[in-house]
């Protein structure tokens, strides 16, 4: 039995390796704010939100089987919430009565894992009347294929079953053993035997012994012998606790998936919620291939921002279909840097099934996406501010395949213009050739009047809009770039000049 | 030729209780020996390690059972043979301790079983061996004729019939609280299987294993055999045949045979110690045996710390050395710490292992038949009682000289380092003037350039230093004048202390 609430075709791995670029992306794209949302407060969660975030999904079919078993969720949120509350009882009672397998005999691990056993029988009775009673109500591939699942596997013949070996697990009449001779005439190959049937059972009449049987009793004060009578029926235990204590944990790990599968869409409501409790839109976005150059939308928005001044933001709008590089200038706190981050926010959320925040996105699904932020200096460094850029630079390189998003924020000006254009530029010219999509946020006239004079096709300029009375609309309209910035606004605005 | 030791074709063994000689500490053979014969004392391996043979013929018929051991599968059927020996001798031992009849008889079923596998594996190994050594020829004669006897081949059919007649046995025990039944085995059903199988559905991934090890260690209490009381009578035929071997069986491994199985992990222990060294790439070789003193070595080592060095990645340093016929002394000089004590020490270890018929370190040699070696090493425990040394070692080269032969070994290390320069040049003059005439092959160890260009029959070598480096030592000893001066130069010029840096430093 498998969840397959995350993916079509395999479970999820909470463990999974995060991608090299995690750590710069929770920064620059400011992800932290988005997950503490989705956790609400409760751990698991956050690092369930955190892992599904950053291990983007690749497939357009696989993206559209998420969001659509989201798309059940949010119709029937009080559901889900009902479901996940089921994994969290069993570890819950776990904890209240210390179950757990710790015996080191054979006959301890049974007794516990029936016990165990027991609990999750009564788990599981109770998600299987959920998906009797309610599974009706979802129309995603994923769910659907859940609840008959649960119906088909979990019925009352099998729970009848579960439940007469549970009751034979616990030997009120004795355990049975068969054994061979080994070395040295000792005991080998001790097996339990299926127990007796109950007296005047027809197959009782049928077996009906031919041996003849030799018994023992034991002194009551011998006490080696009842540890070594005992020790025997461990032995012939042996197999059984093993396998009974093994089902016990494979249910566990059952219960403990569908706790970390259903997490995520946990996590999805909670953002919903929010968003919705400041009046924002969300929408499910459509993803393309990797191939195609697909990138329009429109109303996108910083959902960071949004979450954090709780309140309505600017939203924006692009038409970058068939378009490789993007690149973005003007007026400072024009709203560059909140786009490129709402764009990278956008692509993230989209990869791993969730909806986006504006009111239309669609877009390619890329190989891996990447962020270049030039960095405030840091103390402790010894190397220089353009090595040390280089040598992100660099670390990305050695991961970044065809057909990723980069996203540059100011980068390369840690030198003059000259020299920091014509790096940025071979970089950008390289990866271009590459097939890697870009978005370049720069101050540097050189580097972008460069691409501009090319007059390609595939390039886009957008540039931070400014009124004429000097103030900021913060909307980036498609426009070639200035050659000065608006610095000396900032500077008037602060020292109110 | 009968076949009675795979060591000693004429010659008497060595005594259980025999000590090792006296150059055994100096020569770090006792950690060789240490080593070779860990985990295999039930064999008593080191008497065999302590006592070089007295004649040159027995040294050339153990070269010949170790060129035969180099063939590849014999020394692999060889140690079959002897897990196989000693799993017999542990049964039969674990017999004496044990409480009950049926489980005495049992083991003991085994430890026949185990001698006639071991008897029959090796018969068949050794009819089907290429081997040239006069004690395995004689081993192959012997083996055919025991195996063939009437006696062994009855005692192997006896203890297969009954092995199967035992292992065909099956039975079923109830066990309730205080009490137990025993039953013939009738099908019954296996249950583990089919709770398994119940919760099959929710098997996924690896999950802990829960089985409890440890049930299968050997071993009968008393309901144990109780239990088996009562299966023997349940069937009571294969239990009868069981007690039958037993009695007419009673001792049924052969002298011969058993003291080969020991004898034979002289080399077999060896050659195990060499392959724990074999991926250092070092080279071994069976010497030639010469009642000459010339004699030579390529690329031979300290094996002792070759072992040592096994588990490091630090190489093991090769030395040649080659004495002519009218040479007779070695005198080592050079920096400290290049390696002169171990190829004093190399020197001692090869010629020993070469008379013990072993397999020697080195590419080729060619080394003496010696009736003793002698070692004198200063020990750093002896300088606390500086006037007490001096006299000390001047007791011991004393006693050396009057107990050693022209054909003695003799290796003298540091000696005379605790008097004055003029005092151990006089003392080593003296000495060495007296073990010229003794005859006896040295290896000298000193500080004292001098000796190194004593006369004709002394040989000068040289631990050396790296050109580029004089800081850093090459462990290479290599024939040639001594020359002291030269290495304190070289090294002055690293530290930039000679003349002429000296003086371009202290600018006036």
């Amino acid at each position: 039995m498998k969840v397959l609430l995350l993916h079509p075709d395999r479970d999820f791995e909470p463990k999974a390796p995060l991608p090299s670029q995690s750590e710069a992306l929770i920064q620059d794209l400011e992800l932290e704010t988005l997950l503490q949302t989705m956790a609400q407060g409760d751990k698991f969660l956050y690092q369930t939100a955190r892992q599904v975030l950053l291990n983007s999904l690749h497939d357009p079919s696989e993206i559209s089987y998420r969001q659509d078993i989201l798309r059940d969720c949010l119709t029937h949120p009080e559901v889900i919430r009902q479901i996940y509350q089921i994994p969290l009882e069993a570890i819950y009672r776990k904890q209240k009565h210390w179950m757990g397998i710790f015996s080191r005999t054979p006959g301890g691990i049974l007794s516990s894992a029936v016990q165990m056993l027991e609990m999750f029988v009564e788990l599981l009775r109770r998600l299987e009347q959920i998906a009797r009673t309610e599974g009706e109500k979802f129309h995603s591939a994923g769910w659907q294929r859940f609840f008959e699942m649960i119906r088909r596997e979990l019925d009352e013949a099998y729970f009848l079953q579960v439940e007469h070996h549970l009751r034979q697990l616990r030997f009120r009449e004795g355990v049975w053993l068969s054994a061979r001779l080994g070395q040295g005439n000792e005991g080998i190959d001790y097996v339990l035997c299926t127990p007796n049937p109950p007296q005047g059972h027809w197959a009782r009449k049928i077996f009906s012994r031919r041996s003849p049987v030799y018994s023992f009793t034991l002194h009551p004060r011998d006490e080696h012998g009842a540890r070594a009578l005992g020790d025997l029926r461990d032995r012939g235990l042996n197999l059984v606790a093993n396998a009974a204590a093994q089902s016990a944990d494979h249910i566990d790990n059952f219960l403990n998936a569908l706790r970390q599968e259903l997490a995520f869409y946990i996590c999805a409501l909670n953002l919903a919620e929010a968003l919705t409790a400041i009046g924002m839109p969300f929408c499910f976005p459509e993803m393309v291939s990797a191939e195609q150059r697909k990138h329009t939308c429109t109303g996108l928005y910083d959902a960071a921002l949004a979450l954090t001044v709780k309140q309505n933001v600017v939203g924006n709008s692009l038409n970058a279909d068939k378009k490789d590089l993007v690149l973005i200038t003007g007026a400072n706190q024009g709203g560059k840097s909140t786009f490129l981050r709402s764009i990278g926010q956008a692509q993230l959320m989209a990869q791993s099934g969730l909806f986006t925040a504006a009111e239309q996105f669609s877009a390619n699904v890329v190989s891996g996406i990447f962020t270049h932020y030039r960095r405030e200096e840091d103390a402790t460094m010894k190397s220089g501010k353009l090595d040390e850029e280089l040598g992100r630079m660099s670390e990305i390189a050695s991961h970044v395949r065809p057909h990723a998003l980069i996203l540059f924020n100011e980068s390369f000006a840690a030198t003059n213009e000259r020299e920091g254009s014509e790096i940025a530029r071979q970089i950008v010219d390289a990866l271009l050739e590459r097939h890697i999509k870009v978005f370049f946020v720069t101050h540097q006239y050189e580097l972008a009047r460069g691409y501009h004079r090319q007059e390609s096709p595939r390039h886009l300029f957008l540039r931070a809009e400014r009124k004429s009375d000097g103030s900021r609309s913060f909307k980036l309209h498609p426009a070639p770039p200035l050659p000065t910035s608006y610095g000396v606004d900032v500077y008037r605005k602060i020292f109110n000049t | 030729m009968t076949f009675t030791s795979i060591l000693f074709d004429q010659e008497l063994p060595p005594a259980n209780d025999t000590l090792p000689p006296a150059c055994f500490s100096d020569l770090h053979l006792d950690h060789l020996v240490e080593r070779i014969t860990a985990h295999k004392d039930e064999y008593g391996l080191k008497p065999f390690f302590y006592t070089l043979p007295a004649k040159l013929e027995t040294i050339l018929y153990r070269q010949e059972i170790v060129r035969d051991l180099q063939q590849q599968p014999w020394l692999a059927q060889l140690k079959a043979f002897a897990t196989q020996m000693a799993q017999t001798r542990r049964y039969l031992a674990m017999i004496e301790k044990l409480d009950f009849e049926l489980h005495r008889q049992g083991w003991f079923l085994e430890a026949a079983l185990a001698y006639c596998q071991a008897i029959n594996n090796l018969q068949t190994a050794i009819e089907t061996t290429q081997l040239q050594s006069r004690g395995f020829q004689a081993l192959r004669d012997y083996l055919l004729s025991y195996t063939q006897s009437a006696q062994f081949q009855a005692l192997a059919q006896a203890a297969q019939a009954v092995k199967t007649a035992l292992s065909q046995v099956r039975y079923t025990i109830t066990i309730q609280s205080g009490r137990f039944s025993v039953r013939r085995y009738e099908g019954e059903g296996d249950y583990s299987v089919q709770v398994e199988q119940t919760f099959e559905k929710f098997r996924q991934g690896k999950v802990k294993n829960y089985y409890v090890e440890g049930y299968d260690s050997a071993g009968m209490n008393h309901i144990q055999a109780k239990i088996l009381e009562f299966v023997a009578r349940l069937y009571p035929e294969p239990f009868a045949l069981l007690a039958g071997f037993c009695q007419r069986y009673a001792t049924f491994v052969d002298d011969t045979l058993l003291r080969f199985d020991r004898e034979v992990q002289f080399y077999i222990s060896y050659l195990d110690y060499l392959t724990t060294i074999e991926h250092k790439g070092l080279p071994f070789c069976l010497p030639e045996i010469s009642e000459e003193r010339d004699v030579f070595a390529r690329e031979t080592f300290d094996i002792a710390l070759a072992g040592s060095l096994a588990l490091s990645s630090q190489p093991v340093i090769c030395n040649d050395f080659e004495i002519n016929p009218t040479e007779r002394v070695i005198v080592v000089t050079g920096p400290n710490q290049g390696g002169k004590t171990t190829f004093a020490r190399t020197f001692g270890q090869i010629h020993y292992l070469a008379n013990l018929g072993l397999l020697v370190p080195g590419r080729t040699a060619r080394l003496f038949h010696f009736d003793r070696i002698f070692t004198h090493f200063e020990r750093e425990e002896e300088l606390r009682n500086l006037s007490g040394k001096l006299q000390d070692d001047l007791q011991r080269i004393h006693h050396i000289l009057q107990t050693a032969t022209s054909r003695s070994v003799i290796i003298l290390n540091e000696i005379f380092s605790s008097t004055t320069l003029e005092d151990a040049l006089f003392l080593s003059r003296e000495i060495m003037a007296r073990l010229l005439a003794l005859d006896a092959l040295e290896v000298w160890v000193t500080f004292l350039d001098e000796l190194a260009s004593f006369n004709e029959k002394t040989i000068s070598m040289v631990s050396t230093v790296s050109p580029e480096n004089p800081a850093e030592r090459t462990f290479r000893i290599i024939r040639k004048p001594a020359d002291g001066l030269a290495y304190a130069l070289s090294l002055a010029e690293k530290h930039r202390l000679t003349y002429e840096q000296l003086k371009q430093r202290i600018q006036p």
